[in-house]
């Protein structure tokens, strides 16, 4: 009896523990002391990660001179301005990035490359425009590192980390269980019972993500800060969102004694802020004008085309492949076409 | 041979069951024959019943037992009719307040309504179970304290569920019904006005709450300190001090330099205790209806201490416009 009873404290003990990480943790001070502003590591988890993200050799830049390749070949709308050992070799890596198995068919009728009939290759041709705008526009967010396709690839035909409008329980009309949009357990929020798509009105819609007001009184009337708890909810989400996908606490950004100013807030927050516009934009413009080109099998349970948010190209890196220079070999990719 | 330890102890000393005083004309017979459980006996009084019930016991129990089944059909619902979702997500599932659209309105079922409902017969069920309290301590013949505590536990529930999403005009400030996503409120309102830590009467609830424990630990460990010498004879020893109270006493003046007594330790718990979810339910109360930012308000009123900035200075970069 006795040693039942201990091996069942044992048991419940283990029980306990099986949900905390296992030492050992790092703190790294990023702010002034006291304020715990403050990075937490496990250098296991790190480890992992690293290897997860780890970018692919860096390709020679291949020469600019010679002619272009709008003059050699045939049908080529966004690439016309590189040289044809740029354009081959852009070929060559896009095909790495994107398409390793399937090659060069994944996107081109074989008997015939210029052809356009694989909704692929029209795919394929715009996102290289949407990597053109992001490496050329949104400098602000991805500096000078840039972007290539492989930023979110990483060897897939499809980036792993895609959202979706989330699909609608099977009873979602009936009397009984409205969810709200949250309480229950997804990826999305993080596993938390927070809203499990803060994606649809932040990264698509324009919805207002600030909560806090400016003045220490309640307003009344047009003075009043009308953002509910509700609201305050979804944004929460999206800030879950952001930390997981950058594998960063909350202190990255923030200073957590006064989440909303900006003056105590690092850098970083201002970097965060264009992302947001610009997965807003890459959405916007890029992805969801794509929805009819996509055969049926590649939308979302809502019929919506796979869309971008942070984790698609950080992937749990504060900064995607820790930063390694990727775009710099790529001048294909820097800039948008000239029309 | 067993021995009475006072900490951990294996021997559980029982007594006769007993079926308590006589109840005054009017009330109902209790009902049941009491009898021992050895396990209840283990951390408490091994003694189960006799059961009173009574008007307000029932009606209570009937308010509470509508209110779970709302809820818990709701959550069943909510996981597609899953009972093994049920149980997996339990701690996620929750029945939601409307959305703010419907304001103080009656929204429907689906949207909020069984909220309503719920609400409605959880406080019922929780005040004929107040009122039971303060009732059969008065058949009882004894003072109404523990009712009144309970009171002040029902202060803070109805200003987080009922007064403040009135004074808010909006249901749907009010509190989900469910494990995490009731903790998930609790952070957004934080977040939502500027940081519940500067809110002073978070402060003076936190100093209560701990405080509570503080106290209940001081006077757990005297008591059984004591022990040896009766010091659980409490009641006796405030007008009967005896040598129990007497080294308990001397204890504490020797090493805090001041003790309660044996009458007042329990008014100091009793005061802490209540006074916790008392002030809270003003701080809450006062969140989003009168202050907005408590962050703000601690700095306008000079609680918050600066911190050198970091260089160069982060600005808002909305006043800038998007510069892609």
């Amino acid at each position: 009896m006795k040693t039942m009873i201990k091996m069942l404290c044992v048991l419940w003990a283990a029980v306990l523990l099986a949900g905390c990480e296992r030492p050992p943790i790092e703190t790294v001070q990023t702010g002034f002391r006291g304020t715990a502003m403050a990075q937490i590591y496990n250098p296991r988890t790190l480890a992992q990660q690293a290897s997860l993200n780890q970018a692919p050799a860096a390709s020679e830049p291949a020469s600019a001179e010679g002619p272009k390749a709008s003059q050699v070949f045939k049908n080529v709308q966004v690439l016309g301005d590189s040289s044809v050992a740029q354009f081959t070799q852009h070929m060559a890596s896009i095909t790495q990035w994107v398409a390793p198995e399937a090659g060069c068919a994944y996107c081109h009728n074989v008997q015939d490359f210029a052809d356009d009939s694989k909704y692929t290759k029209v795919v394929a041709r715009r996102m290289i425009q949407m990597t053109q705008r992001v490496n050329q526009d949104w400098k602000s967010h991805v500096a000078d590192t840039g972007v290539t396709c492989y930023t979110c690839h990483r060897g897939n035909n499809i980036p792993q980390q895609v959202w979706t409008a989330p699909k609608d329980r099977k009873y979602a009309n009936s009397l009984l269980g409205d969810l709200a949009g949250q309480n229950i357990a997804t990826k999305e929020a993080g596993l938390t019972s927070l809203p499990f798509d803060p994606f649809t009105p932040y990264l698509k819609e324009a919805s207002a993500i600030r909560v806090n007001g400016t003045e220490v009184m309640a307003g009344v009337g047009a003075n009043a800060n009308r953002a509910s708890l509700k609201q305050t909810e979804h944004t929460y989400s999206l800030m879950v969102h952001m930390s997981e996908s950058l594998g960063v606490n909350c202190t990255y950004c923030h200073n957590t004694r006064n989440f909303q100013a900006w003056d105590e807030s690092r850098p970083q927050r201002v970097t965060a802020w264009y992302g947001i516009r610009m997965a807003r934009e890459l959405n916007n413009d890029y992805m969801t004008p794509l929805t009819d080109k996509f055969p049926a099998s590649r939308l979302g349970p809502q019929g919506d085309v796979a869309k971008v948010n942070c984790s698609t190209c950080h992937q749990g890196a504060f900064k995607p492949l820790y930063g390694a220079p990727m775009a710099k070999n790529h001048p294909e990719l820097l800039s948008l076409a000239k029309p | 041979m067993a021995q009475y330890q006072n900490l951990f102890t294996s021997v559980q000393p029982v007594g006769p069951v007993h079926h308590g005083v006589d109840l005054p004309r009017g009330d109902d017979k209790r009902t049941g024959e009491p009898f021992l459980v050895h396990l209840f006996g283990r951390i408490g009084n091994a003694q189960v019943g006799p059961v009173y019930l009574g008007t307000l016991g029932v009606a209570s129990l009937l308010c509470g037992i509508a209110a779970f089944n709302i809820i818990g059909f709701n959550m069943l619902a909510s996981v597609d009719w899953n009972p093994i979702q049920l149980i997996r997500q339990l701690f996620w599932l929750a029945l939601e307040p409307p959305p703010p659209a419907y304001g103080l309105g009656i929204p429907p079922l689906a949207q909020g309504g069984w909220w309503l409902m719920t609400g409605f017969m959880l406080t019922a069920s929780i005040m004929l179970w107040w009122a039971r309290t303060y009732r059969r301590a008065r058949q009882l013949g004894m003072g109404t304290h523990v009712a009144w505590a309970f009171a002040a536990a029902i202060w803070l529930y109805l200003v987080c569920g009922f007064f403040r999403p009135i004074m808010m005009g909006s249901w749907s400030e009010a509190v989900p019904f469910g494990i995490f996503p009731h903790l998930d409120w609790v952070s957004a309102i934080s977040l939502r006005y500027g940081n519940l830590f500067y809110n002073p009467f978070h402060a003076l609830s936190i100093v209560f709450l701990y405080g509570s424990v503080l106290l209940f630990a001081m006077h757990g460990a005297t008591i059984l300190a004591v022990g040896r010498y009766g010091g659980e004879r409490e009641i006796e020893q405030i007008v009967d001090r005896g040598t129990a109270s007497e080294r308990a006493a001397l204890f504490w003046r020797w090493t805090m330099g001041f003790n309660a007594t044996m009458e007042s330790i329990h008014r100091w718990a009793w005061w802490f205790a209540v006074l916790c979810p008392l002030v809270g339910g003003i701080g809450i109360l006062l969140t989003g209806t009168v202050v907005d930012n408590w962050y703000l308000w601690a700095v306008k009123h000079h609680v918050v201490p600066a911190y050198p900035l970091a260089s160069p200075v982060v600005l808002d970069p909305a006043i800038l416009g998007v510069k892609p």
